[in-house]
């Protein structure tokens, strides 16, 4: 109910922006669709920032309409639509949610690029992107493992799909690389964006003697009860050293800019394709926030690792691994495939949790 | 500090918005007037006390300022309602689809600017009782106020000349008006005392639950609250006994998954809703309850010259 009235406003916002900008020049015309506010502090503003930067990098050249706070459903496909019509060369739908929104509307405008981030279905003018997040969360469980006291961490994860629990065991298999008796415990709280619900899990976390937190949800709160407590956490999306000066031991930090504007200069020149993009540490995607509040042989290591991870000499998810039951799953040596790290949904040995049915 | 207290120490921070903003509601719904806009006039209390405290660098002029937000918006609707005879469901629906919007508005300068945390008054000698004074006596003014607020409107409706009035109101507006009792008068000033609750509870999310200004950080509790009066039948101390359990039950959940008990969280997730319809249910199934405590003017238009 909210967003749909949020959005009719933002949208009708928008449109007026883009129909005077329209007739204005010969500017090619980059769109971009969130699913929050732009100043949200994590999503949706990491996207923010990659327009901005692509804005700044291409100046006169082009110019960057966003729609913000599009619910996903129906009124995604219209607010879509809408920016095809209105003379965008290239669209950016930033959230899972639009997919299909994406794909019906790519099928009625061919002369229009679209990308989409982080799904799973293309068409010849429709792209897809995403995050190696899983690479960055190998680091995190290994300064976890390194840091923690008591050979555990927690966990703070928003919904049982695939991305998240390819990053818990992500992040259980860094740790178990330096410490495997590691355990790691998951807490479910069933929503994106509720900073008091998540704070409430990071001091119940905490209560129970946990001394390092992470998080797959998108507020700086549990940061913040890091900090109040004196323990640590990694932040998530956005680096989140300003919530936690003493807390953050590092971050990772979603940056969009580097694709975007490499699409941006596919789309001027003539050679964007269609293609199913899923880039990490190496291609800048993804990026470490500074290293701190740690010793300096524990840096040195994440330094190391995230050096490894980029040359592809390491990937985090390397055989032998076991799945939570015992089960072998990956050979010694055997690397993951993308397609089972994209459908993940199981545990890898080592995580002090049920996995939630789906 | 023993599990124990740090358990009800979190129970208290998620429970008290809850009991304040409820409280709110149920002087206004008492009055005969419905306003579903709890969870815009708690956005606004919660933005406008953090802008507040920002600027003059005090939580307490947040509080004030967190108050006054969430009267003077209530005033909105109270003018659309009362005045103009607006639909009132309508009307407070507007009024969270507007709060939310315009807070979001608001805030903008305000995003992920380090929050500024009411401080704990200590309270001398009761602190020092074992556990009781570690968790009920070193708590933030807004704590304080909250338990000031059960006795206090407790004792309005049903001890006070005034509170009487008010009930008479609610349950027959015209039968109040032919007695000379100020109905639209009484209503205004029902109508921004929730105002001013849910601003408050707004105040608390912002200062003292999670000391920071984020878009949507309310998270729907404002319709938690609407819930809990309907499933106290419009009684005070059922509203703080119902916001209690309310909290305890989200708190209690997650501490059952770090312990590892295997009850789905979705499952704990839903129950405070599912015990709100249970209630409704036993109170629905019971005629003559239902009849005592639903003021029976709820909702409905009041136009003296008609």
């Amino acid at each position: 109910m909210k967003k749909f009235a949020l959005t009719l406003a933002a949208s009708a916002a928008a449109i007026i922006g883009v129909a005077s900008a329209a007739q204005a020049a010969d500017k090619t015309k980059v769109c971009f669709v969130y699913v929050g506010s732009h100043t949200d502090g994590g999503y949706s503003q990491a996207h923010d920032l990659g327009r901005q930067q692509v804005q700044a990098e291409f100046g006169d050249k082009i110019e960057t309409p966003y729609l913000e706070n599009v619910p996903e459903g129906p009124d995604a496909e219209r607010a879509i639509e809408r920016l095809a019509r209105s003379g965008c060369k290239l669209i950016f739908t930033t959230s899972f949610g639009f997919m299909d929104a994406t794909v019906k509307v790519a099928a009625k405008f061919p002369k229009v690029k679209f990308e989409h981030g982080t799904g799973y279905k293309t068409g010849p003018n429709l792209a897809t992107y995403n995050s190696r997040f899983y690479e960055g969360r190998y680091i995190l469980g290994q300064i976890a493992a390194k840091t923690s006291k008591n050979h555990g961490a927690a966990y703070i994860a928003s919904f049982p799909i695939p991305e998240v629990v390819m990053g818990i065991n992500s992040f259980e298999q860094g740790a178990r690389s330096v410490d495997p008796s590691f355990k790691l415990k998951v807490i479910w709280v069933n929503t994106w964006f509720d900073p008091g619900k998540e704070a409430d899990a990071a001091k119940a976390m905490v209560d129970q003697g946990v001394d390092v937190l992470t998080q797959h949800t998108d507020t700086t709160a549990p940061m913040q009860v890091a900090e109040e407590r004196g323990i640590h956490a990694f932040g998530q999306a956005s680096d989140m050293i300003a919530a936690g000066p003493k807390a953050q031991l590092t971050a990772i930090v979603d940056t969009w800019g580097t694709y975007y504007s490499k699409r941006v200069h596919a789309l001027l020149d003539g050679t964007w394709k269609s293609e199913q993009s899923w880039d990490g540490l190496k291609d800048g995607i993804l990026k470490m926030a500074p290293y701190t509040n740690m010793p300096d042989d524990v840096k040195k290591m994440a330094e190391e690792t995230e050096a490894k991870i980029k040359s592809g000499e390491l990937h985090p998810f390397t055989g032998p691994i076991n799945k939570q039951d015992g089960t072998p799953w990956l050979k010694a040596g055997e690397k993951a495939d993308d397609g089972t790290l994209l459908g993940m949904n199981f545990y890898v040995e080592g995580v002090d949790d049920k996995l939630p049915a789906q | 500090m023993s599990i124990f207290e740090a358990i009800l120490l979190t129970v208290i921070t998620a429970s008290t918005p809850l009991v304040i903003a409820a409280l709110g509601e149920l002087v206004t719904e008492r009055s005969g007037v419905l306003n579903l806009g709890v969870e815009g006039m708690m956005i606004m209390g919660a933005v406008a006390a953090f802008a507040g405290a920002q600027t003059s660098g005090s939580p307490y002029v947040g509080i004030i300022c967190g108050i006054a937000a969430g009267a003077l918006f209530s005033l909105l609707f109270a003018f659309l309602t009362l005045t103009l005879v607006a639909n009132q469901v309508a009307t407070g629906l507007a009024l969270t689809l507007l709060g939310l919007g315009a807070s979001g508005m608001l805030g903008e300068p305000y995003v992920s600017v380090p929050g500024i945390r009411l401080e704990e008054i200590v309270v001398p000698i009761l602190s020092d009782i074992p556990v009781i004074g570690h968790v009920l006596f070193r708590q933030d003014l807004i704590f304080y106020l909250s338990i000031a607020l059960v006795i206090g409107v407790s004792w309005f409706l049903f001890r006070s000349r005034a509170g009487l009035k008010l009930r008479a109101i609610g349950d027959s507006h015209t039968s109040a008006h032919a007695l000379g009792i100020g109905v639209i008068r009484t209503r205004y000033l029902a109508v921004m005392f929730g105002g001013a609750c849910a601003g408050l509870a707004g105040a608390q999310l912002s200062l003292v639950y999670t000391p920071q200004w984020a878009e949507n950080m309310s998270a729907g509790r404002g319709w938690i609250t609407l819930a809990l009066v309907v499933f106290a039948s419009w009684r005070p101390w059922r509203v703080f006994a119902g916001g209690y359990l309310f909290g305890a039950v989200t708190i209690l959940q997650l501490h059952a998954q770090a312990f590892g008990l295997g009850i789905p969280s979705q499952f704990l997730s839903m129950l405070p809703y599912a015990a709100t319809i249970v209630v409704l249910i036993i109170i629905s199934h019971n005629r003559r309850t239902t009849m005592i405590n639903t003021p029976a003017s709820l909702g409905k238009a009041f136009v003296p010259e008609r």
